[in-house]
């Protein structure tokens, strides 16, 4: 049940982005178009995992007083190999997300995780919380990408939704503020709004 | 006039068992039609003749003679771009055209934004504001006349919904929510809210223009106005409804600073602040539009109305006094700098504006600890 937990609460009441508001630069910048985000979600959510389970391990061996330079090391590591990966694979993506990969170095929701959890948990646990809190944190990313370009380039993974249905034909338009990054942070605030709504004791006093 | 039937009528609908939630509604109609029988009870409280509704009324009578004035302008416009200089069409057919163009703009914005603040103030259980049919006339008059109705009704909403209740409804909000609206249009449909093709109606119906640059429009494409000072003074000249003559915002800011209720620091100020700016250019002259004369920026564009209608609003506008002047002076020249300096952005009064709302209260926050160190430093702290 513990573990189940684990999975579970990075989705709703201790979401990365909506109630610990960490990662909300990225969620701003790669969510214009639903490929980059889900691109981006899935490299979080790798290094997370990966970063969470090897900090885990060396746990005992880190010395308190470098353990930030520890991590650091671990996690630019995992992200070169992201990065690389992406650009062997994926380049039309990795160039539009472009110095954005190499910013989950910096990412607030992998380093909080490993200072929170992987430095006292053991590596299974790790691996389920790293896992919760980058699907957490996917969930947002997509949902943000799916929106903001389904209104604003009115299509969806590229294919022209919008055209399709014909509705430029009834005088339908694209919404320029959906892909300028103020708008992401107006639909996140609207989720939290909807989230903190039927989560009362999120709400602060 | 007996009007007992009415209040005998609203005694008797009175919500109660289970339409009691309905009582925001029944309560903003009744207070509407009567003045309310209950008074405060504890507390502090003054007792003043102007009221919210009374000011917010007070503000849509100031209203009118621009309002009036730009209907005519979207008719004399029309008729002009359609049947050039020798058109013959009286005063009226003019003013009736541009009635007839502005009503659809109107409604929706009324109705839009009232159903959106009256299905809050009913989910929340607050009194419904009577702040919104100010923000509902101001929206229409400062878009251009070809703006598609569901643009108009969208960009209502995000502005009530976004600008206005999540902060807590009227007065809490720290943007004005009608420059807010006008905001999401000129950056989420910006082919519709600027150019030389969006300012003048070619039919009664439809969203179809008639190519015809705003001076600013000129301006910003490197070339001098067409029109004259004396027409942009008296507003003939193409533009967003109701923003064009000078002479008709006067009268309204006439009536507003007599009855007090927009600040004349901040109006003066606003002007100050835009003159200033406006001969700091001319002295540097650099181009064209830098050697223009600075009372040209009073003229042009939504210059006066922002600083009559949108700067003076009380809610967002700052409340100390010396606030007050350091407000109006960067909104006006803020608003010249943009015009002059930013060819992406013809117009900067709107962002000015919107600028100096987020500034104002770290500007009241300044000049309020100020104050303190004054005081303290003269009781010998």
């Amino acid at each position: 049940m513990k573990n189940l937990d684990l999975i579970k609460l990075p989705f709703s009441k201790e979401n990365p982005i909506l109630v610990q508001v960490l990662g909300v630069c990225s969620c701003l910048a790669v969510t214009a178009q639903l490929k980059p985000a889900v691109v981006m979600a899935l490299s979080v959510t790798v290094v997370v995992v990966l970063a969470n389970v090897i900090i885990s391990l060396l746990r005992n061996t880190i010395p308190p007083r470098i353990r930030i330079i520890v991590q650091l090391v671990v996690v630019s590591t995992l992200v070169v190999l992201v990065d690389q990966v992406l650009k062997a694979y994926v380049y039309d993506v990795s160039k539009q997300l472009s110095v954005f990969v190499g910013l989950i170095i910096t990412n607030c929701i992998v380093m909080g995780r490993l200072e929170a959890f992987a430095m006292v948990q053991k590596p299974w646990a790790s691996f389920l919380d790293g896992l919760g809190n980058g699907l957490g944190y996917s969930v947002i990313l997509i949902a943000l990408g799916f929106v903001r370009e389904l209104f604003g380039s009115g299509t969806l993974w590229g294919y022209p939704v919008m055209e399709k249905l014909g509705l430029y034909g009834i005088g339908y338009e694209n919404n320029g503020l959906m892909i300028m990054p103020p708008m992401a942070l107006i639909l996140v605030g609207l989720i939290i709004w909807w989230h903190r709504s039927r989560n009362k004791d999120l709400c602060e006093k | 006039m007996n009007m007992k039937w009415l209040e005998d009528w609203f005694e008797k609908i009175e919500p109660k068992g289970k339409w009691a939630w309905l009582g925001s509604t029944y309560e903003a109609f009744h207070t509407f039609a009567f003045t309310p029988k209950t008074v405060t009870k504890s507390g502090s409280h003054i007792r003043d003749a102007v009221d919210m509704k009374r000011s917010i009324i007070i503000v849509v009578i100031a209203l009118i003679p621009a309002l009036l004035f730009g209907m005519w302008n979207i008719g004399y416009q029309h008729f002009l771009g359609v049947e050039g200089q020798t058109f013959d069409h009286t005063i009226l057919e003019c003013w009736w055209f541009g009635f007839l163009r502005m009503l659809p703009l109107i409604v929706v914005s009324y109705a839009v934004g009232l159903s959106i603040e009256f299905a809050f103030a009913q989910y929340r259980h607050h009194e419904v504001n009577e702040g919104y049919l100010a923000t509902g006339l101001l929206i229409p008059m400062i878009v251009p006349v070809t703006t598609p109705l569901w643009q108009v009704a969208l960009a209502v909403a995000f502005a009530v919904i976004i600008g206005k209740e999540v902060f807590g409804g009227s007065g809490m909000n720290f943007l004005n929510p009608a420059l807010v609206a006008r905001a999401f249009l000129f950056f989420a449909y910006p082919t519709h809210m600027s150019g030389d093709k969006v300012w003048i109606a070619n039919d009664l119906w439809g969203s179809d223009a008639i190519a015809g640059a705003t001076p600013m429009g000129e301006l910003a494409a490197g070339s001098h106005p067409s029109a004259s000072a004396l027409d942009m003074l008296i507003g003939t000249i193409p533009g967003s409804t109701c923003e064009t003559s000078v002479i008709a915002i006067a009268l309204g800011a006439i009536l507003l600073l007599m009855t007090g209720i927009a600040s004349w620091r901040i109006m003066l100020s606003v002007f100050l602040g835009g003159g200033a700016m406006g001969l700091l250019f001319n002295a540097i002259g650099y181009n064209d539009y830098m050697q223009l004369p600075f009372y040209y920026h009073f003229l042009m564009g939504g210059f006066a109305f922002g600083a009559v209608f949108m700067a003076t609003d009380p809610v967002t506008a700052a409340q100390t006094n010396s606030g007050k002047w350091i407000y109006g002076l960067l909104i006006g020249a803020f608003a010249v700098l943009l015009r002059v300096c930013n060819p992406a952005y013809p117009e900067g009064m709107m962002l000015s504006i919107l600028f100096m709302n987020c500034m104002a209260p770290l500007i009241d926050h300044c000049v309020v600890s100020r104050n303190i160190k004054r005081r303290e430093r003269r009781i010998g702290r």
